[in-house]
């Protein structure tokens, strides 16, 4: 057998770390392609109108007359030959960008600035440090949507999947029909039940704020700070819950206990092994992927579930932001959030492609292809 | 087919969902039916104008009960024959009504008006009028010409405000040794006119605005919000349904060409999938809405063609892949069916229960979806929709100030419409995938 191993070189073993590498390599590579293609859909979206181009002559005319301002010697210039000399500097800029070009190959420029996150001049929105760039708007706004949905989508995994263990082992149960019962009710978004929390504990019994991310003025102190950020962190929190517990734990409980009707774990069962031991190594292990996955999707699925929920809430987040760009009708900063957003999706199913080539027996040893 | 409907209802919640659906096909058949499309749209887009007679933010009227009946109703007075008609000579003459109303109410009405209807060919008839309250007494509010049609905001008075030193509407219920509530009785809004064209007429109607109207209440444009909630059962229903056919259908055959094909048409299949898993859906939307077009069938069809290589693929394709191996598939290619054949004739079929539940649970995500866009200001600009009547609370700040019926009545629908389809659909799922059933 060994030998038959050693003369098929596709079959040549390399070490699972090294394996991992490469599949994660290979998915890097393939992943990029998708957020080539999927960033370059939606310039071509964005540009049906013309507003792409709009967004780069808006830029270049920017820096122009940036660079003018600067120029002691345009200074000096009568206005009427500084706007000329201005003029013809913009049309050169825009010759050296290829804004001149027709549009498949302008469209390949643009496609070029979006990768690089050169996303142009808002409109009318500044960031927090009072910045035009979209880039900086944006980046701005990220680590606010990353505390909430991150802390959300971990606190939840754990709980459903916790009490959904819990349940299968009980099942049948009152808590059980509970859940089940209660399932249906996640029909509804996380907004959804959010206007409910801030009619109810906001408006209604006044122990929450209604929004916002910290008091005004914000506490001096770190602790005070997290504290109050905690506090305006529950209602958001609880509104993603409300939304989504009930089935997720449904659903984990149902997968649970299909995986447990499975053979090999009555045997184990039947072995006298311990209930948690069973669990543990028998139930979650071989589940593993399926769990990631659905996590990474529950990820996927919050990251654009926050455009709303951070709206609702008035979060100080990437969501909010586009909400606000809607208002304004900013053009650059709505396609600009949207290719970060893409961004944003392509890094989690990367990190999920990691983490699944760790956990997942076929990668590791190498047999099977791609999925 | 009979078999599955017979066992569908043996599950309560399926037929809790299939109840909740009947009754909200029948609400949009009776909107269809009670209001003309065209209706409608004339109705919601003409705002103010098109309602001038309700009050505004209105609480619906079945609150009363719960509050016993303590706030008022809208009282609307018409002028019949007037009490006194005189001819004051040189064409002029002089006509008076008494527009008498009794007030049961101890809570002030929020608004008072007087709507003008009036002939006349070059001069416009004078109008004065007055307020006899409970005791007799007798207050002048002004002295108007009105145009053609006219109203006469009483609250809205500036100078009568200032002229009783405080809000008319309040002034005018209340006696000075009750302050602070409204003195029930019998008033009357005295109204003389002076004619000064032989064929000249004038009309006067009171309306005492109330704190509820009809059965849902009204926004802040005097909108009977009832409209809105029949009129967003069709759309939702409607737009749920479209969008779950449109895309759950194409993705079943594009999966089952992917499937039976292999090869490269199936690499391409899993490629466009994967792109189409990073892109995201709802900024897409925004940026649709906002850069081109809020049509609620633009962004319909913008939805389908995001959800065409949804996830969905990959089941499907997984399940067909096991079904392509199947005898009866085998039998129908040795007797010679083409690809096409198979795959719409033997394989789709044969998904079907699968996509079923599926399908119905998608549906209220689509539902949401409408509302949720129409909470970020990108609704449909004309059609009276549940999210437009959320979005329309929302930044009139119902939330913060109570108007609670305001967003709970299209949220009370949204949730209904919502969970018929996925009780609906968890009990389809149950008859469909037997090894559900026993768990």
């Amino acid at each position: 057998m060994a030998q038959a191993v050693a003369v098929s070189p596709a079959r040549v073993q390399r070490h699972p770390a090294l394996r991992v590498l490469l599949y994660a390599l290979r998915r890097l590579v393939a992943l990029f392609a998708a957020v080539v293609v999927g960033v370059y859909l939606t310039i071509l979206v964005a540009n049906m109108g013309g507003y792409v181009d709009q967004i780069k002559r808006a830029e270049i005319r920017e820096q122009v007359a940036l660079a003018v301002s600067f120029d002691e010697q345009m200074r000096r210039l009568p206005p009427e030959v500084r706007a000329r000399i201005v003029e013809q500097m913009v049309r050169n800029e825009e010759r050296r960008l290829g804004l001149d070009r027709p549009f498949l190959s302008r469209s390949v420029a643009y496609l070029r600035d979006a990768l690089a996150l050169r996303l142009g001049f808002a409109e009318r929105m500044t960031s927090d440090t009072g910045s035009r760039l979209v880039r900086q708007i944006i980046l701005d706004r990220l680590p606010a949507t990353l505390l909430l949905f991150l802390t959300a989508q971990l606190l939840l995994f754990f709980a459903s999947v916790a009490s959904a263990l819990a349940l299968s082992r009980r099942y049948g149960s009152l808590p059980d029909r509970l859940v089940v019962a209660l399932a249906p009710t996640s029909a509804a978004p996380a907004w959804f039940y959010g206007i409910f929390f801030i009619l109810v504990f906001a408006a209604g019994l006044r122990w929450l704020p209604f929004g916002g991310m910290v008091d005004a003025p914000p506490p001096e102190g770190t602790l005070a700070y997290a504290a109050s950020v905690l506090k305006h962190m529950i209602l958001p929190l609880a509104s993603l819950a409300a939304s989504s517990i009930f089935l997720s734990v449904y659903a984990w409980r149902t997968f649970f206990l299909i995986f447990s009707s499975e053979d090999y774990v009555e045997l184990a069962r039947a072995k006298g092994l311990p209930g948690r031991l069973v669990e543990r190594r028998y139930i979650l292990r071989p589940a593993l992927p399926t769990i990631l996955t659905s996590f990474a999707l529950g990820l996927i699925g919050a990251w654009t579930g926050a455009i709303v929920l951070e709206t609702v809430f008035n979060w100080p987040g990437l969501g909010r932001a586009l909400y606000q760009a809607v208002g304004l009708y900013d053009t650059p900063v709505i396609v600009g959030s949207t290719i970060l957003y893409a961004y944003l999706l392509a890094i989690t199913v990367f990190a999920l492609d990691v983490v699944y080539a760790v956990v997942d027996p076929r990668v590791k040893v190498g047999v099977g292809g791609e999925g | 087919m009979r078999g599955t409907l017979r066992e569908l209802l043996r599950y309560p919640s399926a037929v809790a969902g299939l109840c909740i659906l009947a009754l909200l096909v029948g609400l949009s058949v009776y909107a269809v039916v009670a209001i003309p499309y065209g209706e409608a749209i004339r109705l919601w887009s003409g705002g103010e104008a098109a309602w001038p007679r309700n009050p505004r933010l209105a609480r619906p009227e079945w609150l009363n009960w719960l509050a016993g009946g303590q706030l008022p109703r809208t009282l609307v007075v018409r002028a019949g024959a007037p009490v006194r008609e005189r001819d004051l000579g040189g064409g002029v003459r002089q006509a008076e009504w008494d527009l008498a109303f009794s007030y049961p109410y101890r809570r002030f009405p929020p608004e008072l008006a007087v709507f003008f209807q009036a002939d006349y060919r070059d001069q416009a008839p004078q109008v004065e009028l007055g307020w006899r309250k409970p005791d007799g007494t007798r207050t002048p509010l002004a002295v108007l010409s009105p145009r053609r049609q006219d109203i006469y905001r009483v609250s809205a008075d500036a100078e009568l405000r200032r002229a009783l030193g405080g809000a008319p509407e309040v002034v005018l219920f209340s006696s000075p040794d009750r302050p602070g509530q409204a003195v029930p009785g019998s008033y009357a809004l005295e109204v003389r006119a002076f004619l000064f064209e032989p064929g000249s007429a004038v009309r006067a109607e009171l309306v005492v605005y109330g704190e509820v109207h009809g059965l849902a209440g009204t926004d802040h444009l005097r909108r009977d919000l009832l409209l809105p909630l029949l009129w967003g059962t069709p759309i939702a229903l409607a737009f749920g349904l479209l969008a779950a056919v449109g895309s759950s259908l194409s993705t079943l055959c594009i999966a089952a060409v992917g499937a039976w094909y292999g090869g490269w048409v199936d690499g391409l299949i899993q490629r466009v999938t994967e792109v189409n898993l990073i892109l995201p859906g709802l900024p897409i939307l925004i940026m649709i809405g906002t850069l081109y077009s809020r049509s609620l069938w633009v962004i319909l069809s913008a939805v389908i063609l995001l959800g065409i290589f949804g996830g969905g693929i990959k089941t499907y394709r997984a399940l067909f892949l096991q079904v392509k191996e199947a005898p009866y598939v085998e039998a129908a290619r040795a007797y010679g069916a083409g690809n096409l054949r198979i795959v719409f004739f033997y394989l789709i079929p044969r998904a079907i229960p699968v996509l079923l539940p599926q399908f119905v649970t998608l549906i209220p995500g689509f539902v949401f979806l409408e509302a949720t866009l129409a909470l970020l200001g990108l609704g449909d600009p004309v059609l009276p929709t549940w999210g437009k009547v959320i979005e329309d609370a929302y930044r009139a700040g119902a939330l913060y100030v109570g108007h609670a019926y305001w967003v709970l009545e299209p949220a009370f629908l949204l949730m209904l419409s919502g969970l018929s389809f996925t009780l609906l659909g968890f009990a389809l799922d149950r008859v469909f995938n037997p090894r559900l059933r026993e768990l």
